[in-house]
């Protein structure tokens, strides 16, 4: 009987994850592709290297973060995977989210504060639990460029890139 | 101050390296939040309370960095990295480091 109920309430946790797992899913990426469109402007690339690196440019530390978790269901399937191998679709559909969620994050702190350029991308990821209930950390870092004298755009800007390095600039729209 | 992961501020010269300077904090869950989390793992999705968490860490570590590369004198802190280690279930570690430097005024 007890085993019963326990099976029971195994069965509605997985069920319940399936259901509300895939609607979060399905909202999440909605919104993840809307704020791509929104943040479309701002350029983050992986470049060690400023594309400009003689002309004055504030520079400054900014960073995304965002810790997700996998619903029941995702950990019941990953676990049945585990028996076989293969790829793990149910992960790699949350470890993306969280991937395009914390790049989304760190264009949003660069872009209020002016900057729509990213350079030296990084990213770092965490576990932060493991088990039934597995979350994990992504995390992404770079460094923010503002051309110096953007307030009085037009004129001054880069010697070495000329006019193609305006795109990167606040003062180009 | 300075804080970049770049290994050069376009513009500006380097006049004078201090050697590493680091920042790091333990935090551990709070147990509401936990509780919480355990709720939030049953549907998915991103868990708030430890996203600020981690947020606040390392904030506090980059400040932390920030304070020993003031103490030695420098204006800058470059090619910052991070690294997180969890030490125990629960509680983790993250760390934040680079260079100190001095840089001429732009």
């Amino acid at each position: 009987m007890l085993d019963l109920i326990q099976l029971g309430i195994f069965v509605a946790l997985v069920t319940v994850g399936f259901f509300a797992g895939s609607i979060v899913e399905r909202r999440h990426y909605a919104s993840i592709r809307a704020r791509e469109r929104a943040y479309a402007d701002v350029l983050a690339f992986m470049v060690r290297f400023p594309p400009d690196r003689v002309s004055a440019q504030h520079a400054f530390l900014v960073h995304g973060t965002v810790v997700i978790s996998s619903d029941y269901f995702k950990t019941f399937i990953a676990a049945l995977r585990n028996l076989f191998g293969g790829r793990m679709r149910a992960y790699e559909s949350l470890m993306e989210r969280a991937r395009r969620e914390a790049l989304l994050r760190l264009k949003a702190e660069a872009r209020r504060r002016g900057a729509k350029l990213v350079v030296c991308v990084r990213f770092e990821t965490t576990t932060i639990a493991t088990g039934w209930a597995p979350s994990m950390e992504v995390f992404a870092y770079g460094t923010a460029l503002i051309p110096a004298g953007v307030e009085a755009p037009a004129s001054g800007r880069s010697r070495l890139l000329g006019d193609g390095y305006a795109r990167y600039g606040q003062g180009a729209s | 101050m300075i804080v970049s992961n770049l290994e050069l501020i376009p513009g500006r010269r380097i006049l004078a390296h201090y050697g590493i300077v680091q920042g790091s904090t333990v935090r551990a869950k709070h147990v509401g939040k936990d509780i919480f989390a355990g709720l939030k793992n049953i549907v998915g999705g991103e868990l708030r309370g430890y996203t600020e968490l981690m947020q606040e860490a390392r904030e506090e570590a980059i400040a932390r960095m920030v304070a020993e590369a003031e103490s030695v004198g420098a204006n800058a802190v470059l090619n910052v990295r991070f690294a997180t280690t969890s030490i125990a279930v629960g509680a983790a570690e993250i760390l934040a480091y680079g260079s100190a430097v001095k840089l001429d005024e732009a």
